[in-house]
């Protein structure tokens, strides 16, 4: 009956599965997807499991996106879910270097993911093994009010002195040039980063991440004065350190500021609350130094299954799952986001489509995130000098020397 | 065994009944506080093996600006706080008649009390909200420029403390409306014959026999200051850049925060605020040793 | 009588005083009113910036109705009300006991263990923190209701044990000298004689620690996570990161989270009362 001793060996896998199956059951998922759209993509991803898998019983739970960042680690070493989501890079060592992630490879290795996805296999490897499953990536950039710049007759801005004049146009019409909430930080990490990339490139921000160039280089305070010349042609909304990301849409929306520099995720409430194609356009962050290749940051959200998880069987399938061609192209519809499989299809909105051109082409290098290269403390307290600098860019010089001192500590 | 117990059961029985009392207590509570203690000299991220360090953490929290800023907040908490015990004096006194449902008025100005500080919070952060809330569209009509309190390290502080007066002052003013039924209307009677009243009365007659009610006000205000954990974690995150952590919020995030898990360095940020609380908890345990002395 | 009672005043001041009681307290709760009022907005009011005014519409039901469809706010009050109420049992049956052992026995060490309990009762949550949240991973509790009641009982022990030995010992200590005259063993005595004449205290400790108990956020934090074990103290927090500028529902889940305490203090007013001023103002 059975010609090729592989399909044999399948047969009894599969058998074995089969009987696995009545003891497996319960897959526990833990995820910080709690906005709408990653909310959506999820109940959709784990009922598409569901209904292929009949026999395991999914129990997901949902946590507040800040919240998760601290519960994830309570939850690695106390009570460890089946799987749990986060983020590729750096973000991740301190997990794998505490034993608390499994390694995956053999997932990677027998469902072809290593050619699938190909692209995101170097940030997901520590000490030559994967430690989970990327299953969604997105562009960062500048989105902005289509029709205010078109009120106004500005042209989408692709060097510094267009961007500049951009803004100057804006603010003379009473539109602050860029909205942005840094209650929680990050967001002021990402005006950093695009500001840094465009400044020094992709090779200076991994060197200032890892800790090998001082805060007080001379390039990092060409960044720090680029940002300068921003923030004094009052091109950030107001009040900016009251706010988290998500309120400072509302500014966006109400045509109160033109601008965000902003992850592609940005696009799902925007549009939820009321802009449209033809209102919200996307555009790369403009070229500052011509000499600097275009770098993006672009970063990897990812599933990973916790060393301690009791039924990594079913949740391996699970990962099987969610790397597949089709499923990533579902989930990323979606999230509004762009997918890693390399054969899945990226949804025809014109926001993908622009990422993913941008992305494909980038020639100097694409970066995680300043919280994701950098590590924990570092982006802390860089963040927060962020924060502080765009509120009192006067006192730079104190809070580069601040950050210099955290690094002689962090890194020894 | 029967017997024995006969014997001696007024010495075993207080042992009896504050076993599992003491075993929880001890468990839950003092062993922790020598654990953390200990924890301060290691270096520990909570998930690998500790590395003994010795008096590193507290060294390098001398040079630590963020710990200045911390314990200066407290400072001002701890002053400012204060504040909440002549407010709930106040108001007890305006609320202290026999009229109409004042039973429900009273009731009424408890609220704050009773509801958490999470809630407090969030009905504050919005009250400062810089461009809806109601404290800057009163400040715009009355023609003043609105204050982001809460993007404002110089107001932030501030602003929070304001939110914690409403239910401390609440709180103060219970302690003291039960204290003011406590007080012999005779004295009072007495001193008005002798033309006391107003301030002067207050002063020298109501305030002496209140002093049960102010010290224990002057207990639970301290110990609400120095705990100052919900608001600031809820209002502001510590922010803006740092500029509202307090002692309490500081620990918490170096030991268990988003881009922390320095336990060791968290715990000898306790071990400081633990000392801080000693020298209150010795002063409170002074007195209670001299009344009961004097029983 | 301290302030002149107003009813012996001049009609003057008597009115003003009947037209200032009702604003002062207005102006005390205007928080509170807002929230209220919030609560009851469209969605619409929120978006068009009306959070001041009065609501284009009411949308009680449906604010109401909504936060328990799409959120699992009810889990989370379901789950308050199991850690509550186990705590409230645990603390006051533990201290009725330490409480009657510091009261009534003179033996060397009761002062020492007396203190212990009070000192302990102070000490900044933070020092406990790390320890805790171990000891609880070590027994597998973590992220329990178990776990995080079985701390609350053992640190609300401290408290209590402070407020009920306090009452014992202002008990008439002759009711149990006569009932050891009579030869009624320790543990009958505890039983029938003490516990019934500390009723009074008992309801108004529960009260008390209800109370506490109900607004922990911090341990909350600490040792839970998710809507299957998180209090809606932490719920609520974590909702309000998912209801962003969704103000009106925000409110309505503030006002749910609110009610359970503010019932219990209405219903138990005279108890909770005396409980904040019992044990320590003597």
């Amino acid at each position: 009956m059975f010609h090729h001793p592989k399909k044999l060996v399948a047969g009894i896998l599969a058998s074995t599965m089969l009987a696995g199956a009545s003891f497996a059951g319960e897959l526990v998922i833990n995820t910080d997807t709690s906005d709408p759209a990653p909310k959506a993509a999820f109940e959709a991803l784990i009922a598409g499991f569901e209904a292929e898998n009949p026999d395991v019983k999914v129990t997901w739970n949902l946590f507040d996106h800040e919240g998760y960042k601290t519960s994830i680690r309570n939850f690695l070493t106390a009570d460890a879910p089946d799987l749990a989501n986060w983020y590729a890079g750096n973000r991740m060592l301190p997990y794998v270097n505490a034993g608390l992630f499994e390694p995956v490879d053999d997932v990677w290795e027998e469902n072809g993911l290593t050619e699938s996805l190909a692209s995101a296999q170097g940030s997901m490897t520590i000490d030559g093994k994967i430690w989970g499953v990327p299953y969604t990536y997105y562009q960062w950039g500048v989105y902005y009010r289509k029709d205010i710049f078109e009120n106004l007759g500005i042209a989408v801005p692709t060097n510094w002195d267009e961007f500049k004049a951009a803004g100057k146009t804006l603010t003379d019409n009473g539109v602050t040039p860029i909205t942005i909430g840094t209650k929680y930080l990050w967001t002021a990490g990402g005006v950093f980063d695009y500001l840094n990339l465009r400044t020094n490139g992709y090779d200076f921000h991994m060197a200032l991440t890892k800790g090998e160039v001082a805060w007080t280089d001379e390039r990092v305070v060409a960044t720090m004065n680029n940002w300068k010349e921003l923030i004094d042609a009052g091109f950030f909304l107001e009040n900016h350190a009251a706010y988290s990301w998500q309120e400072a849409l509302a500014p966006m929306v109400q045509g109160d500021a033109a601008m965000y520099v902003m992850g592609n995720f940005a696009v799902a409430p925007l549009k939820e609350a009321g802009l449209t194609d033809d209102t919200l356009g996307f555009f790369q962050f403009p070229v500052i130094n011509p000499d600097v290749p275009l770098a993006e940051e672009a970063p990897t959200d990812t599933i990973h299954i916790p060393a301690n998880a009791k039924n990594k069987e079913d949740a391996k399938k699970f990962l099987a799952y969610l790397a597949r061609a089709d499923v990533q192209t579902q989930i990323n519809d979606t999230l509004g986001q762009l997918p890693i499989n390399k054969d899945s299809e990226v949804g025809d909105d014109k926001f993908l489509q622009a990422g993913y051109q941008m992305l494909s082409s980038t020639t100097g290098g694409i970066a995680q995130f300043f919280d994701r290269d950098a590590p924990a403390e570092m982006a802390k307290a860089g963040m927060e000098g962020f924060q502080e600098f765009m509120v009192k860019p006067e006192r730079m010089d104190k809070i580069l020397e601040r950050l210099e001192k955290v690094r002689g500590r962090v890194y020894k | 065994m029967g017997t024995y117990w006969k014997k001696n059961q007024q010495r075993l029985a207080p042992w009896l009944f504050l076993a599992p009392g003491i075993a929880m207590f001890a468990l839950y509570v003092i062993i922790p506080i020598f654990q953390s203690m200990n924890i301060s000299f290691y270096e520990w991220d909570g998930l690998g093996d500790r590395t003994w360090v010795g008096m590193n953490n507290y060294v390098e929290l001398m040079d630590d600006e963020a710990f200045y800023t911390s314990l200066k907040n407290n400072v001002i908490w701890l002053v400012l706080y204060m504040l909440a015990i002549p407010a709930g004096l106040f108001v007890a006194l305006f609320l202290n008649q026999t009229v109409r449902g004042i039973r429900i008025y009273k009731s009424l100005f408890f609220f704050p009390f009773v509801i958490s500080q999470v809630v407090v919070g969030l009905v504050f952060s919005w009250f400062y909200d810089p461009s809806f809330g109601l404290l800057n569209i009163a400040l715009m009509s009355l023609g003043f420029e609105a204050i982001p309190v809460l993007a404002d390290e110089t107001w932030v502080t501030y602003g929070i403390i304001a939110a914690g007066l409403w239910p401390q002052t609440a709180y103060c003013m219970i302690l003291y409306l039960t204290g003011l039924n406590a007080v012999d209307p005779e004295q009072i009677e007495a001193a008005r014959l002798d033309n006391a009243k107003g301030l002067k009365m207050l002063w020298y007659v109501v305030l002496p026999q209140l002093k049960p009610a102010t010290f224990i006000a002057v207990v639970v205000t301290v110990i609400g200051a120095l705990r100052s954990f919900d608001l600031v974690s809820i209002m502001t995150d510590g922010g803006p850049w740092g500029s509202s952590r307090v002692l309490a919020f500081y620990m918490y995030e170096q030991a268990f925060g988003e881009y922390g898990f320095r336990m060791g360095y968290g715990a000898a940020i306790a071990v400081i605020l633990f000392l801080i609380m000693m020298v209150y908890i010795s002063a409170f345990l002074f007195k209670m040793y001299r009344d009961e002395k004097g029983r | 009588m301290f302030p002149t009672p107003i009813e012996k005043t001049s009609p003057a001041s008597q009115w003003i005083y009947k037209v200032a009681l009702p604003i002062a307290l207005i102006l005390w709760l205007l928080p509170l009113l807002a929230v209220a009022m919030t609560s009851v907005r469209s969605a619409g009011d929120i978006n068009a910036g009306n959070y001041w005014g009065w609501p284009t519409s009411f949308n009680l039901m449906a604010n109401y109705t909504a936060i328990f469809e799409n959120t699992p706010i009810g889990q989370y009050i379901m789950n308050s009300f199991k850690v509550t109420i186990p705590t409230v049992i645990g603390a006051v049956a533990l201290s009725c006991m330490t409480g009657f052992a510091l009261g009534v026995y003179k033996f060397k060490a009761n002062l020492l263990l007396f203190f212990m309990f009070v000192a302990g009762n102070f000490v900044p949550f933070q020092i406990l923190m790390v320890p805790v949240r171990d000891l609880t991973l070590n027994m597998g509790l973590y992220n329990t209701i178990s776990g995080l009641a079985l701390f609350h009982i053992a640190f609300q022990t401290g408290f209590c044990t402070l407020f009920m030995r306090n009452f014992i010992k202002a008990l008439p200590f002759e009711l149990i000298e006569a009932a050891r005259v009579e030869g009624v063993s320790e543990i009958r005595i505890f039983w029938f004689v003490v516990i019934p004449l500390m009723r009074p205290a008992i309801a108004a400790l529960s009260v008390l620690i209800f109370t506490f108990i109900w607004n922990d956020y911090f341990w909350a934090t600490v040792l839970t996570q998710g809507a299957e074990t998180q209090p809606i103290t932490a719920g609520l927090y974590s909702l309000n990161g998912q209801w962003v500028a969704a103000w009106h529902l925000v409110s309505a889940g503030s006002i749910v989270a609110a009610l359970p305490p503010v019932l219990m203090f209405f219903l138990m007013q005279k108890h909770f009362i005396a409980g904040l001023t019992l044990g320590a103002v003597k």
